[in-house]
C-alpha cells in the first residue's frame, strides 16, 4: 500500500514538472510534438530511474559509510551525466531521425534539475531501495504524463486560432500555468 | 585530511567506473560517420547563419555528403564552395550572389508620419501597434529590428529613418528578410541594378497622400520597358532589369523607380 501512495504521489500528486516546476526545458522545449513528446519522457524516465537507483546505491553503500555525505550533489551529476551519454549514445545508434529530433534537449537532460531532484528527494526522504525505484518510476511516469498532455494541447493549439502578440511562447506558458493549475485538484489525494 | 583522500578516492572510483562502462559502450554503438562531413565542416565558414537553408553548418555538411548542392554557402562563397567540391570530388557551379534589398525610401521627410509612438522601440511591436505612428501600412519603421537581426552588421537605420543594406558587407543570409514584420526586405542578385523601391499595395491616391516615394501603380515604367517590369496590387515589381529602359525611370511620377549606381 505504501508503494501505491509513494507512486501515485510522484505521478500525479506532486507532479515534478507540475507542482515541484522541475524540467520545465524539455516540457516546454519538446512538448511542440506528440511522438518526440513521448520519447522524450521515455528517455527521462529511464534515465530518472536508473540514475535515482544508482544514486542511492551510491550514497547509502559507499558515501554513508565512509562518512562522505557532503559528495551527495556531486557524485549525483557524475552518476546522471554517465547515464546521458549512454541514453544518447544508444538513441544515436537506434534511431538518427529520433536523435535529430531531440536535437539538443537530449544532452540537456544531464542538466535537468527534475533528475537530480528525484536522486536528491529519494535520499532526503530515507526511502529504501525498492521505494526509491517505485518513487524515480512513478516521477518518470510523471513527467512524460505531463509532457505528452502539453504536446496533445499544443498539437490542437497550432490549428486554433491564437491572436497574435500571444503565439509562440506566449499561450504556450499560459498553457502550462492552467495545466499545472489543474493538477492541483489532485492534492488531498494522497496525504 | 583521511576525508579528503577518502573522497577523491571515492570520486575517483564513480568515474573509473563509469569510464569504463561509457567506453565500452562507445566501441559497441559507434556510428558510422562518413569522413568527410569532417572535412567539410573545417571548410565551413562556421557561422551558423542559416543563409544555405539548413539550421547551421553541420547541417549542410551532412547534407553535402548525401548530394546537397556545393554552392550554397554565401558567407564563404566561391571560395569555399570550389574547397568542398574539392573535397566531394565534383565540381562548383558559379554562385549567384544575393544580397539583400530595403525597398522603401519612405524616411522621415517623404513620407507621412500621423502620430508619435511611445511603445516598445521595435518594429515588430510598432507593426502590431497600429502601424507605429507612420501613414503607410507598407513602409519601414525604422526601429532596427533588421539591424539587430544582421549578424554582420550589412544593415542598419540610416539618419533618414529607414534601413538600408551595404551591398559590400552583405552576403545574403535572408536573417532580415525573415525579421521584417513587413516584408519590406527581399533578397536580390547583387547585379540587379533598377529596383521598385516600394512595397505598397494602396492604391495610387492613398499611397501618394502617404509618401512622395511611393509607387502609385500607375505602370507608366511597365509600358517603356515591355516584359522588363509588372505591375501587381498597385504596386510596379522588376522582373528584368537589363530591359528597363532610361525612359521607365524618367517617366516615374514619384521616383519610386530607381537605377542603383554602379558597384564598387
Amino acid at each position: 500500500m505504501e508503494f501505491f501512495v509513494i507512486f501515485m504521489s510522484a505521478l500525479l500528486v506532486n507532479n515534478f514538472v507540475l507542482s515541484y516546476f522541475l524540467g520545465i526545458c524539455p516540457f516546454v522545449g519538446v512538448s511542440n510534438r506528440l511522438d518526440s513528446a513521448f520519447s522524450m519522457g521515455m528517455a527521462v524516465t529511464f534515465v530518472m530511474s536508473l540514475a535515482a537507483v544508482v544514486s542511492w546505491a551510491i550514497y547509502n553503500l559507499v558515501l554513508v559509510k565512509y562518512g562522505l555525505e557532503f559528495l551527495e550533489i556531486v557524485s549525483f551529476i557524475l552518476v546522471i551525466a554517465s547515464l546521458v551519454q549512454l541514453v544518447e549514445m544508444f538513441i544515436r545508434r537506434m534511431s538518427p531521425v529520433l536523435y535529430q529530433t531531440l536535437g539538443i534537449y537530449l544532452p540537456l537532460i544531464t542538466t535537468n534539475c527534475a533528475i537530480l531532484g528525484v536522486a536528491l528527494l529519494a535520499v532526503l526522504k530515507q526511502y529504501t531501495f525498492a521505494e526509491t525505484v517505485v518513487f524515480s518510476v512513478g516521477a518518470g511516469l510523471g513527467f512524460t504524463l505531463a509532457i505528452v498532455v502539453m504536446a496533445g494541447i499544443r498539437e490542437e493549439l497550432d490549428a486554433a486560432d491564437v491572436p497574435a502578440p500571444f503565439r509562440g511562447a506566449g499561450i504556450t506558458f499560459i498553457t502550462a500555468g492552467i495545466l499545472a493549475l489543474t493538477f492541483m485538484g489532485f492534492s488531498g489525494l494522497v496525504r | 585530511m583521511g576525508s579528503v583522500v577518502a573522497a577523491i578516492m571515492t570520486m575517483g572510483a564513480i568515474g573509473l567506473f563509469f569510464s569504463v562502462i561509457i567506453s565500452v559502450a562507445y566501441q559497441k554503438l559507434k556510428v558510422e560517420v562518413d569522413p568527410r562531413v569532417e572535412e567539410i565542416l573545417d571548410v565551413l565558414p562556421g557561422a551558423n547563419c542559416g543563409a544555405c537553408g539548413y539550421p547551421g553548418c553541420a547541417n549542410y555538411a551532412d547534407a553535402i555528403v548525401k548530394g546537397a548542392p556545393v554552392n550554397r554557402c554565401s558567407v564563404g562563397g566561391m571560395e569555399v564552395a570550389e574547397a568542398i567540391a574539392r573535397i566531394m570530388g565534383v565540381s562548383a557551379e558559379p554562385m549567384v550572389r544575393k544580397v539583400a534589398r530595403v525597398r522603401c525610401r519612405g524616411d522621415r521627410e517623404r513620407a507621412v508620419w500621423i502620430s508619435e509612438y511611445v511603445g516598445i522601440q521595435s518594429c515588430a511591436a510598432a507593426h502590431l501597434a497600429a502601424g507605429g505612428g507612420k501613414l503607410c501600412n507598407y513602409g519601414c519603421l525604422g526601429f532596427g529590428d533588421c539591424e539587430r537581426a544582421c549578424p554582420f552588421g550589412a544593415i542598419r537605420v540610416n539618419e533618414r529613418g529607414v534601413a538600408e543594406v551595404d551591398e559590400n558587407v552583405c552576403i545574403g543570409c535572408g536573417l532580415c528578410v525573415q525579421t521584417c514584420p513587413r516584408g519590406i526586405i527581399t533578397l536580390e542578385p547583387v547585379d540587379k541594378r533598377v529596383l521598385v523601391f516600394c512595397v505598397s499595395q494602396d492604391s495610387g491616391k492613398v499611397a501618394k497622400k502617404a509618401c512622395k516615394v511611393a509607387c502609385i501603380g500607375c505602370g507608366l515604367c511597365a509600358k517603356k520597358s515591355p516584359d522588363a517590369i509588372v505591375v501587381e496590387n498597385n504596386c510596379a515589381r522588376v522582373v528584368d532589369a537589363d530591359k528597363v529602359t532610361d525612359e521607365s525611370i524618367e517617366k516615374c511620377p514619384t521616383g519610386a523607380i530607381v537605377r542603383l549606381g554602379s558597384r564598387n
